[in-house]
């Protein structure tokens, strides 16, 4: 298969000047909006998780009229809720010699040097800000004795930087930034739409002027205009069925606007956690993360015996293979994720694998326990252990735990430049939904860490920037524009709802999960890939010809909420397919299977690669094209990342 | 081993309609099953039976967004302690059983569709105040205030509440007391929140007056249904703030 290209290299639009001094000039030199007309724009927001209500409350502080949606029933569900381990930020409280270049530095090295230096170095300065704005908002961190925060090492960093609400993180860090707009829905100025689903993006003499929602209570179409839209609308892993996500996360607000004209960045970078439940029954529903903190202690290891089928406990010493230790002695146990998780798959492959499928690797406490006592263990992750043994039945204190690697995060989205603008005039990308400052690898504890980048401190800075240039001109939502994306809207609900084929919305689901996690998932090859294109078409094709919608379009309906996200995943499958294929290399979680050093290590080729890819939705029928922002390093020296 | 339950389902076709229950049968249930998964099970049956599958809300799946929320055999999340309906595991109901399951009853949680509820008088009771008004970067390093551990860990376990709205569906007068509490307390635990608690308290007990939520009659059968533990120590709390707020004077 060969891929359309073309010679546009997309513009990032970097300010110039050292790295270390680009937020600052740039900060300086952007167009200012008056404070006495920031009310007459109305910016809309989707999406309520960290990135969109962290945006949401700050413009609105601003004096922006904000419109903010998301699809559950209240703006503190979003999924960012569920994130358990920390947030990164380069305080350095612990003397232990972090430093804003530090931890630009693990994030770009970690991401396998696929990120954009400017992006990730003001990634690193914001996240000082960042912890001191979420501890006057009453964010409750953990503490030591003498008052002051306490930090942990995650996810294979060398130093402390990780701040945490015990294993409740994302949840309390969320509730701080939704705090924050609810004052500003007190207040007035922003108004909170929940329930509702954003169908379609609205655009007008080629700016993003507003959007067409689904009210998930009523059924009805609704039609919101605006002077700018912000999609904050979090990640893509569920395209894989099974994932650590929530189960309504979806790609469906990117891909539509991806379909309007936004291109793709990256699609195909997707991050394997190896620390998850294993897949255990038909019928699971999703794969719960149990915190990378675990590592820490915990030492990852499968019987040197192929298909060894004594209880672990009963299994001797010598005849364990702790591979991570074994493989990576400087790193052991904290190898980078994408790491940890093929290593996982390769024992598994070859046979070493346990519990009822051979597809899980223990993780085992007990040498903590011995060393450190148990208390200790249950004050570290006793919320863990209890929810571990709640889900599988098993006492993690007394055997060890069974985990395998799950679809956790998607670097790839909506390709953004410096301002966080997409392709599109007028409409931005936040958070996970954006490709992101992570590269080819996203790093423990820095996802969170970039969503509330975004709100709090990039967006209020770069949207005036274009506003400045765009005088508001009372654009309503009857203006023609609106309603001919409405009846587009409406025709795709209604052919959804009436092919009543045979099968239902889960099954294609569940059967494009199992093509993307053969062929699309740890590790890809060409052949692989190839079939997956294939085999999607005409998983896509059936769908519109049997599958089954039941009940209405008129009331409340999770069904037919499902088959449209459905649909979208069914095409955007592809387009990760694609991007695998296209990336003739091996980076951070992208590991083509061709493409490895004889030991078996993601093996880069930055003579050809050192890009990010950025895909064009070129219609209905047509092969996308791919184009390319070059990546050019600076200050860092790509290298091949080693944790041996 | 696969297990077989009767489900008695309460079916309501939207806010303003009649609801009834009606029986089910679902088979070959997992024990490491979820109550919802279990659900997910049953409306694949009846979506391939032409029949309209039960609306149910759910997003995390893992006990912390506090979107799910069913009344299992008449109890708030079903009847394991400290475990929301997500969590629930199809291994603590044996084989054969009849399930009743019904929505978070309450005046002031309407219900939209079968067992799907409308929660966002929790939202507003944010809104009166719930929050600490520090606009974005304009706050001071982080650990310019010292708190002690002590009470950083009481201001985190009230922090926990998933605003599920268990103790609301639990409680005999429907109070959204404890929801309230936790907030409250939380805040005013913390030095940063000291300079609105008087305003904080007044306006969020009087929007969840307005709300149509009853009263708390010390009844505690908010703690025993919260699936995160949230004790009615924070009810006391509240009241107390309540109480110096009324004393200091300045009503809003
Ligand atoms: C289990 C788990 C644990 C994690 N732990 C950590 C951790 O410890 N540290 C870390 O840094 N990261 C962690 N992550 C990653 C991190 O939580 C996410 O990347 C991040 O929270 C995403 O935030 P977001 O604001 O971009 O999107 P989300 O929080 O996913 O929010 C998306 C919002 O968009 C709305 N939305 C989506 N589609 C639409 C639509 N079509 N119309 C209207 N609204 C829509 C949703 O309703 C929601 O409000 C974890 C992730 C998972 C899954
Ligand atoms: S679905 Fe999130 S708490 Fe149950």
């Amino acid at each position: 298969m060969s891929v359309m290209t073309d010679t546009v290299l997309l513009n990032a639009k970097i300010p110039p000047g050292p790295l270390e001094d680009k937020w600052d000039n740039h900060k300086a030199s952007v167009k200012l909006v008056s404070p006495a007309n920031k009310r007459k724009y109305t910016i809309i927001v989707v999406g309520t998780g960290l990135a969109g209500a962290s945006a949401a409350a700050s413009l609105a502080e601003l004096g922006y009229n904000v419109l903010n949606f998301c699809i559950q029933d209240s703006p503190r569900r979003a999924h960012s809720v569920a994130a358990q381990g920390g947030i990164n930020a380069a305080k350095n409280y612990q003397n232990d010699g972090d430093s804003v270049f530090r931890l630009f530095y693990d994030t770009i090295k970690g991401g396998d040097y696929r990120a954009r230096e400017a992006n990730v170095y003001r990634l690193a300065q914001l996240s000082v800000q960042i912890i001191d704005q979420a501890v006057a908002q009453g964010v409750p961190f953990a503490r030591e004795y003498g008052g002051y925060l306490a930090n942990r090492s995650f996810g294979g960093a060398q130093v402390s930087r990780t701040f945490y609400a015990r294993g409740q993180t994302g949840q309390q860090l969320l509730l701080g930034a939704y705090s924050a707009l609810m004052r500003q829905v007190d207040a007035g100025r922003v108004k909170l739409l929940p329930r509702r689903e954003m169908l379609d993006l609205v655009i007008i003499d080629g700016r993003a002027r507003g959007i067409i929602c689904r009210n998930l209570v009523t059924g009805e179409l609704e039609a919101y205009a605006a002077d700018a839209v912000c999609l904050a609308t979090g990640g893509y892993s569920t395209v894989f069925f099974l994932s650590t996500n929530a189960v309504n996360s979806n790609a469906t607000a990117i891909w539509r606007a991806y379909k309007k004209g936004a291109m793709f960045g990256n699609p195909c970078f997707t991050q394997i956690h190896p620390t998850c439940l294993p897949e255990s029954y038909q019928g699971q529903s999703k794969l719960t993360l149990m915190s990378e903190s675990l590592r820490n202690d915990g030492r990852v290891w499968v019987p040197k015996k192929k298909g060894d089928t004594r209880p672990p406990n009963e299994i001797p010493e010598d005849e364990r293979d702790y591979f991570l230790e074994r493989r990576y002695p400087a790193f052991g146990n904290l190898v980078p994720r994408d790491i940890a998780s093929r290593a996982a798959k390769a024992v598994c492959d070859a046979g070493f694998g346990v519990g009822s499928t051979g597809r899980a690797v223990y993780l085992d406490f007990a040498d903590a326990i011995k060393r450190l006592g148990v208390d200790v263990i249950r004050e570290r992750y006793g919320n863990l252990f209890a929810m571990y043994h709640e889900i599988t039945g098993e006492d993690p204190y007394k055997v060890p735990m069974r985990i395998y690697p799950a679809p956790h995060y998607t670097m790839g989205g909506l390709w953004v430049d410096y301002n966080l603008m997409t392709t599109i005039p007028g409409l931005y990308a936040l958070g996970e939904a954006n490709f992101s400052d992570h590269g080819a690898n996203r790093l423990g504890a820095s996802a969170l860490m970039q969503g509330l980048a975004d709100g709090y401190f990039i967006i209020p800075v770069t949207i005036g920037d274009f506003l400045a240039e765009h005088r508001p001109d009372g654009l309503k939502a009857d203006h023609p524009a609106f309603k001919e994306v409405i009846r587009n809207v409406e025709d795709n609900v209604k052919r959804l709802l009436s092919i009543n084929g045979k099968r239902t919305v889960r099954e294609y689901w569940w059967e494009l999960g199992r093509i993307m996690w053969d062929n699309v998932g740890m590790s890809r090859n060409a052949e692989g890939l190839k079939k997956a294109i294939s085999d999607i078409r005409a998983l896509r094709e059936e769908y519109w010809q049997n599958v089954r919608v039941p009940g209405s379009a008129e009331d409340l309906n999770k069904s037919l909420e499902l088959a449209g996200r459905v649909a979208d995943f069914l095409e955007l499958g592809e387009l990760m397919a694609r991007d695998a294929l296209d990336r003739e290399e091996s980076c951070g979680g992208h590991f083509r299977e061709e493409y490895q050093t004889p030991n078996g290590e993601a093996l880069r080729r930055d003579d050809l690669f050192c890009h990010v890819s950025v895909w064009e939705y070129k219609g209905e029928g047509n092969d996308p094209v791919r184009h390319k922002e070059p990546l050019v390093f600076e200050v860092v020296k790509p290298s091949q990342r080693s944790y041996k | 081993m696969a297990m077989k339950y009767h489900l008695r389902i309460w079916r309501q076709a939207g806010p303003d309609e009649p609801g009834r229950f009606e029986d089910y049968t679902v088979d070959n249930i997992e024990p490491d099953m979820s109550f919802l998964e279990m659900l997910d099970i049953l409306n694949e049956q009846l979506t391939k039976e032409g029949k309209e599958p039960v609306a149910f809300d759910s997003d995390c799946r893992e006990g912390i967004c506090g979107m799910c929320g069913l009344v299992i055999d008449g109890m708030a999340h079903g009847p394991r302690r400290l475990t929301t309906t997500c969590e629930l595991r199809m291994r603590h109901f044996p084989d054969g059983a009849t399930i009743t399951v019904e929505p978070f009853r309450a005046d002031a949680f309407p219900v939209l569709k079968d067992l799907v509820v409308d929660r966002s008088a929790f939202d507003r009771i944010i809104a009166a105040g719930g929050y600490i008004s520090v606009n974005t970067g304009s706050a001071p390093d982080a650990n310019a205030i010292p708190i002690p551990k002590p009470i950083a860990e009481e201001a985190m376990d009230a922090a926990a509440c998933i605003g599920c709205g268990a103790c609301v569906a639990a409680c005999p007068n429907a109070s959204a007391a404890l929801f309230t509490a936790a907030k409250i307390s939380h805040l005013a635990l913390l030095p940063q929140g000291h300079p609105e608690r008087e305003r904080r308290v007044q306006r969020m007990v009087a929007q969840m007056d307005l709300e149509g939520f009853g009263n708390c009659s010390n009844h505690g059968e908010c703690e025993a249904a919260c699936p995160k533990g949230i004790s009615i120590l924070n009810i006391a709390r509240m009241r107390r703030e309540f109480i110096r707020a009324n004393t200091r004077g300045s009503a809003v």
